[in-house]
């Protein structure tokens, strides 16, 4: 081999690094300032001792951990599994009803005559170009006591006299369902786009009742965006803190308020470092099983969420 | 509509066995019937001004291989699509067997379809796709897996069964839908242009496969092509379509040879047509001159057409110049040469006609040969316009 060609090949290699640089560079800075070492300095403050004003100090310790299992000076208390089952709980709720309004909806959208989808899309989206807090703050209004439609649950028997329907659990979930429909309606429309109707008249040809050739033919098509759409609305719904803290009136709290609560309040750094941390482990549990789920139901086909 | 279950009308097929009905051997070698379906006055519009079909009769009989053939539009997939439940007709009465079914849903009819796009479904395995059907009507696992194992032996694909479907090559995927259709046993099979995704080699094999299946198992077939090689090829029957009509029904060898009209003789194959400007008897005059015909052909109706139709494979083409009944004097001014045969055109006075010669290894005749086409009157038809 000649000197040129091992020289050419080396010039080549440092071009290639130097076309790596410029291209990797920005996107890894921006990940390790903004995500990696935050994410790092949480973790440390979530081992630390709980100091003066809530500000964190050493020694390290397993306090915040304990004290979000409810552990604290008075002996156990349930308060932050109560916060915890019912983020959880919340969260499967509202998901559950975006997969049910959201459905339909999609479907419905694709039924329409093509000039027409894009709009029908763009209402569903708009709502969420404004802001969340004026929005929660829009459903306040409708919801708070003496209003038509708190009247009208009042004389329902749904809710004691003078109560409202706002601050109550059901108003978080309405908040939450409501938030989150867009985000659910997108990917299924995309999946209904996309159906193939020739394996849905196949299963109909093969016997199926409309009942089982939804099952087994539409179904199964729609699985991807519907599992693109729950991991799209649960995470978010999962460490939520606007909506509870507002439609929840600071009674139906979950962890995203128990966490933002730790910091803003000066009470406990190093447990609401710990109660980030939760919820991180949680969103990656949720995620690993809606793979699993979905390279099940697939036929061992990867979902790519 | 009352409905009777799945296991009573074949019990009631299998006691008494009514007129329509054709006996066969499965892949089980057990008894079965076929049926036979008639259509009456069917008519079908989509939106206001598209009519797919145009008021159609037809007859197919028990565990015939009935072929729908026509170019694109010409209704025959609507037909079809009637027949297997996936679109009701605007007009017109369907019976298969012994049962009207013109408002029966697909799922309550013993039909099953071989799709155009095979249309398996990708989430399930093999195995799954073949006992979808078995499963819906409710047949119980033991029997389930007993058939879906027999019918892939009879597919020859009994090591594929636990593949997932895109595993699988597309001759493999017709196979399988062909099976996912046959082991539900039905009345009726129906295939929407089957073999048109394939290509040409493995497509005329499929052919062959589908016949011998089709005779092996006697069940009635019907089957949609838009490619009357196909179609000749696979049916005991042609219906030949065009703009929501059926224009003729007959066997293959009559459709092509004897065609009542201009378009069917010319969707059947090359054929060259020449309008008819006086007749004397059995002579008539065309701008190729006078012709004699036999008088038992001159169709349509013996009432005689307004074309003549000669095909180009009944010409024999003679080097030099002779005299006689049926001669025309012409002029090679194209060749194209297909090795197994010779395509030509020539000049004959003032017109063109097309013929086919086979190679039998003599001499071909070349561009600018003088050439006599004799015609034997028996090979001259007159067809509609």
């Amino acid at each position: 081999m000649t000197d040129t060609a091992v020289l050419g090949r080396s010039q080549g290699m440092v071009r290639e690094a130097r076309h790596l640089l410029f291209t990797v560079t920005p996107g890894a800075a921006w990940i390790i300032v903004f995500l990696v070492l935050p994410s790092a300095y949480l973790m440390g403050v979530a081992f630390m001792t709980n100091g003066p004003y809530g500000l964190p100090q050493m020694p390290l310790s397993l306090d915040s951990f304990k004290q979000l299992a409810g552990f604290g000076f008075l002996g156990w208390s349930p308060g932050n599994l109560y916060t915890l089952l019912r983020s959880l709980w919340q969260t499967l709720v509202a998901t559950g009803l975006v997969v049910i309004v959201a459905y339909p909806i999609a479907y419905y959208i694709t039924t329409c005559r093509a000039k027409w989808r894009p709009i029908m899309l763009l209402l569903v989206v708009v709502p969420s170009w404004t802001n969340q807090v004026i929005r929660t703050f829009g459903w306040m209004n409708l919801l708070a006591p003496g209003t038509p439609l708190s009247s009208v649950a009042e004389s329902l028997g749904l809710i004691a006299p003078n109560m409202g329907l706002y601050p109550s659990n059901f108003a978080v979930t309405l908040g939450l369902v409501y938030n989150f429909l867009p985000f659910m309606v997108l990917p299924l429309y995309a999946a209904f786009e996309k159906l193939d109707t020739a394996q849905v008249e196949a299963a109909q040809d093969l016997y199926a009742t409309p009942v089982k050739a939804f099952w087994h033919a539409v179904f199964p098509q729609t699985l991807p965006g519907l599992l693109a759409g729950i991991v799209l609305v649960a995470i978010p719904a999962f460490g939520m803190y606007v909506i509870p803290e507002l439609l929840g009136g600071g009674k139906a709290l979950m962890l995203g308020n128990l966490v933002a609560n730790q910091f803003s309040g000066g009470s406990n750094w190093p447990l609401g470092a710990a109660g980030a941390i939760l919820m991180l482990l949680a969103t990656f549990a949720g995620l690993y099983a809606m793979r699993r789920i979905g390279k099940r139901l697939g036929g061992g086909e990867e979902v790519v969420i | 509509m009352t409905e009777t279950s799945t296991a009573e009308r074949h019990s009631q097929r299998r006691d008494e066995p009514h007129d329509g009905a054709r006996s066969g051997v499965d892949a089980a070698g057990s008894e079965r019937t076929a049926s036979a379906i008639h259509m009456q006055g069917l008519h079908k519009r989509f939106g206001a001004s598209t009519v797919a079909l145009d008021g159609v009769d037809l007859t197919i009989e028990a565990g015939e291989f009935f072929t729908l053939l026509g170019p694109s539009g010409c209704g025959k997939t609507t037909l079809l699509r009637i027949l297997a439940g996936l679109e009701d007709a605007d007009q017109g009465r369907l019976t298969i067997g012994e049962r009207d079914v013109t408002e029966v849903a697909p799922h309550h009819r013993s039909v099953n379809t071989v799709f155009q796009s095979y249309a398996l479904f990708p989430h399930l395995s093999v195995r799954d796709n073949l006992a979808f059907g078995l499963k819906m009507r409710g047949v119980d696992r033991a029997e389930r897996e007993a058939r879906v194992e027999r019918i892939a032996e009879f597919i020859q694909l009994g090591d594929l069964i636990d593949r997932r479907i895109d595993q699988l090559s597309g001759g493999q995927r017709q196979r399988i839908a062909l099976a996912r259709a046959l082991v539900c046993e039905p009345d009726v099979l129906l295939l929407d242009e089957p073999l048109s995704a394939l290509d040409a080699g493995l497509r005329s094999q499929l052919q062959v496969e589908l016949l011998r299946v089709q005779k092996r198992l006697g069940m009635t077939f019907v089957f949609v092509t838009h490619d009357q090689d196909e179609a000749m090829v696979m049916s005991d029957r042609i219906a030949v379509l065009n703009g929501g009509t059926i224009q003729q029904v007959g066997p293959p060898r009559e459709v092509y040879e004897r065609p009542v009209n201009a378009f069917v003789a010319r969707f059947m194959g090359h054929a060259n047509l020449y309008p008819i400007s006086a007749r004397q008897g059995q002579r008539v005059t065309t701008e190729l001159g006078e012709l004699e015909l036999e008088p038992d052909l001159d169709t349509p109706q013996q009432g005689g057409g307004e074309l003549l139709l000669i095909r180009p494979e009944t010409l024999d083409v003679r080097l030099g110049r002779h005299q006689g009944v049926n001669h025309l004097a012409g002029r090679i001014t194209e060749r194209l040469y297909r090795g197994s045969h010779a395509e030509f055109r020539l000049a004959v006075g003032d017109t063109t006609l097309q013929a086919t010669i086979n190679n039998r290894g003599r001499r071909l005749p070349e561009v600018g040969d003088e050439v006599t086409l004799v015609v034997a009157p028996e090979d001259l038809v007159t067809v509609a316009n």
